[in-house]
């Protein structure tokens, strides 16, 4: 009797219940994964179209990349990494049942991701005083483009450490429960590894 | 049906399919017009039947939207509405502004309009799909809020799910986002970045989220899928649409007069936009692979996957086709603008109102599902519409592509009007694939008609 509508439909075998059986282990949430993907591919494209752009003007990217501070730059990625080390001390004392343990390691984190944004404050202030914008040049564009983006994830990223400072003080995590701070983990990994790329491909690379 | 007043989705759902036939009946009389130039000539001049054309489709889908939540809501928040009496008033309120507007496209010169109704004091007129007198623009923004008061009450009193948690923020967006058409700065430049604020929002925005929700709430009952995992892929596809969306909307700011930074932003967010599209299309598909029970309604599932494949291929290959800003600077407001914007239009949410109206019909009617007869005449219906809607894309592509060459590429340039004579076989293929989508249409209404034994509604 079905007949003439199965004609008219795309015909999808009806699926059995997957078994739970064993699936590897992925830290955090599946969905935080996803997201990190997305953002990667954002920042991916960023960087290729970058790419793009400066094999067109070399010279002026070149004469213009000197102009930044690298200084503060280097600064700010060994905050990063600092940072990034100080979290997965959290999550291994979590691992370890000493949720409460971890909290100071996050604080710490949290302090370096305002180092690194004070920072990049006073960057950005002197370069605006500077006269650079995002209509003084293509570089320029770019510099400022990838470099605030990335900013703006640095703050996303210090709002997740306060949550998940807030998890380990009430000793919220546990080896039984780890899947609020991986997540949180693996964003601010995230938020270091891009930051890893950005800053040679801007600032150093020639 | 599961809450009494849910049944005020009806005289929605009716409204809407009602607006649609008008909607294609300009459609069609604008197809005549590209090929028959003085068709309907003084009558019906091509400005005002476009103005209607476009009108209809916007507030049919808004009707579309709202019974949707009318019909959603209670059933998400396991509590009847908040108030059916006001959800009815509504109705009448928007459908009587909605006629009484269109009338006064068609009665009387729009300048004429324009001063009846208060342009002079806020002029807000003259904007493509802003078209609506002020008086209107005022009622639409009285009945989406009186509306959202009722939804948001319904809410809170009730469960609250991501469905519907999903579905109101994309409401709630959407009556904001409206407010940017009462703002109509003097600077052109101006006016067209905030004008898009509306239309590029409200499609590659707000209404994702709506959509997203919708396809979601449907998508659960006829496959009976876990809420758990329908869940994550809601928050995924409104984080990538957000994430994309919102500054895609300088894929409109190229050549307006804007900062040139716009054209690296445009070009590098709205590349992204398909993505949102694709991991719909995914999750349609998915759902219905893993699908616990066979509902009688086999419609509804075809109308949901076709959403799925027509919303990926109209928004995200169509759109990502001319929307970085080289390829933009030659095929700006050419046929092929036209063709996305049919295609997007009718995949994402005229298929999505029509999954949830396939869905939600019977069970106002009280039933499970339709007969098989009327589901196979549905079913047709579908195909008819969607085959069609592919081929008028196809040849308004054609067409596009043709413009382009020859007026913009070629290093001797033709005049429009030249050019235009050159490709006026492809509005003649779309003017016969536009008849074959009202046949279709016919078939769809037939639908509702056709009797037959149909499956028990049963209460559990
Ligand atoms: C369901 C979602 C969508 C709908 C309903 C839609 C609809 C439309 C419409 C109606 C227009 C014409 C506006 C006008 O009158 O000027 C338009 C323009 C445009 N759309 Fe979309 N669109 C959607 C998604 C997308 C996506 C995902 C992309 C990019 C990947 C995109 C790229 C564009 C571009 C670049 C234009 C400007 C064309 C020009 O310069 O003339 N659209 N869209
Ligand atoms: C559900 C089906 C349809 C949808 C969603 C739809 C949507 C739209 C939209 C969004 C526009 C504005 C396009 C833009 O600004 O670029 C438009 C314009 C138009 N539509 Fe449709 N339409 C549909 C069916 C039809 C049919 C069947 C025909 C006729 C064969 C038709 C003929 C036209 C014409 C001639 C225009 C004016 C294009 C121009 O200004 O050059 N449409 N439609
Ligand atoms: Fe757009």
């Amino acid at each position: 009797m079905n007949t003439c509508a199965q004609t008219l439909m795309p015909s999808l075998p009806v699926q059995a219940p997957a078994p739970a059986a064993a699936v590897r282990h992925l830290p955090g949430d599946l969905a935080i994964w996803v997201f990190i993907f997305a953002e990667l591919l954002v920042f991916g494209v960023f960087f290729i179209t970058y790419a793009f752009a400066r094999s067109n003007n070399v010279e002026l990217f070149n004469a213009e990349q000197l102009a930044l501070d690298r200084t503060s730059g280097a600064v700010n990625t060994v905050l990063l990494l600092t940072s990034s080390f100080l979290v997965v001390r959290a999550v291994q004392f979590a691992q370890a049942g000493e949720s409460r343990r971890a909290a100071p390691w996050l604080a710490g984190a949290f302090a370096c991701g305002g180092g690194f944004v004070v920072v990049k404050l006073f960057e950005y202030a002197e370069k605006i005083a500077a006269g650079v914008s995002l209509s003084s040049s293509t570089f320029h564009m770019f510099y400022l483009s990838l470099t605030f983006f990335h900013f703006m994830h640095v703050i996303l990223g210090m709002v997740i450490l306060v949550a998940m400072w807030n998890g380990a003080r009430n000793g919220r995590y546990g080896p039984d429960n780890m899947n609020g701070i991986e997540t949180g983990a693996a964003y601010w990994h995230m938020v270091d590894l891009v930051w890893l790329i950005l800053f040679p491909l801007i600032y150093v690379m020639r | 049906m599961k809450y009494s007043s849910q049944s005020v989705a009806l005289p929605y759902f009716i409204a809407a399919i009602g607006l649609f036939v008008g909607q294609i009946i300009f459609g069609l009389a604008m197809g005549l017009q590209y090929v028959v130039g003085d068709f309907l000539f003084p009558e019906i001049p091509f400005n005002v039947a476009r103005m209607v054309h476009t009108n209809l489709l916007i507030v049919w889908l808004l009707f579309g939207f709202m019974g949707a939540a009318y019909f959603l809501i209670p059933e998400e928040t396991e509590t009847e509405l908040y108030s059916p009496k006001l959800a009815l008033l509504m109705f009448w309120v928007f459908l009587i502004a909605g006629a009484a507007t269109i009338l006064g496209y068609l009665l009387v010169p729009y300048s004429t309009l324009a001063e009846m109704t208060g342009n002079n004091i806020l002029a807000t007129m003259g904007r493509e799909f802003l078209e609506q007198p002020l008086l209107t623009k005022i009622g639409i923004v009285i009945v989406a809020l009186a509306f959202l008061f009722n939804i948001s009450m319904t809410m809170l009193k009730g469960r609250k799910t991501v469905i519907s948690i999903v579905l109101l923020l994309g409401l709630w967006g959407l009556a904001v986002f409206f407010l940017f058409s009462f703002y109509n700065p003097g600077n052109l430049v101006k006016d067209k970045f905030y004008w898009w604020w509306v239309v590029h929002l409200w499609v590659e925005g707000v209404w994702e989220l709506i959509m997203a929700a919708m396809l979601a709430f449907v998508l659960i009952k006829v496959t009976g899928v876990d809420r758990e995992v329908i869940e994550k892929w809601l928050y995924v596809i409104i984080t990538l649409a957000l994430v994309t969306g919102l500054i895609g909307t300088g894929h409109h700011y190229f050549w307006i007069g804007t900062p040139q930074y716009w054209q690296w932003w445009g070009s590098i967010f709205s590349a992204l936009e398909p993505i949102p599209f694709f991991a719909m299309t995914v999750f349609a598909f998915n759902m219905v692979n893993r699908r616990r029970r066979e509902h009688p309604n086999k419609a509804a599932v075809l109308w949901a996957l076709g959403t799925g494949v027509m919303a990926f291929l109209g928004a995200g290959v169509w759109g990502f086709l001319h929307t970085l800003a080289p390829v933009n600077f030659y095929t700006h407001g050419s046929q092929i603008t036209a063709a996305h914007g049919h295609m997007a239009f009718y995949g994402a949410y005229v298929l999505v109102v029509l999954t949830i109206i396939s869905y939600a019909m019977p069970l106002l009617r009280g039933r499970a599902a339709n007969s098989e007869r009327s589901q196979v005449c549905e079913m047709w219906a579908f195909w008819l519409m969607t085959i069609s809607m592919v081929f008028i894309t196809l040849f308004l592509t054609a067409a596009g592509i043709l413009q382009v060459w020859l007026q913009r590429v070629s290093d001797t340039p033709m005049p429009f009007m030249q050019v235009q004579d050159q490709i006026a076989l492809f509005y003649w293929m779309r003017l016969w694939a536009g008849v074959v989508f009202s046949i279709g249409l016919v078939t769809y209404l037939v639908s509702f008609f056709v009797k037959g034994e149909s499956k028990p509604l049963i209460t559990a």
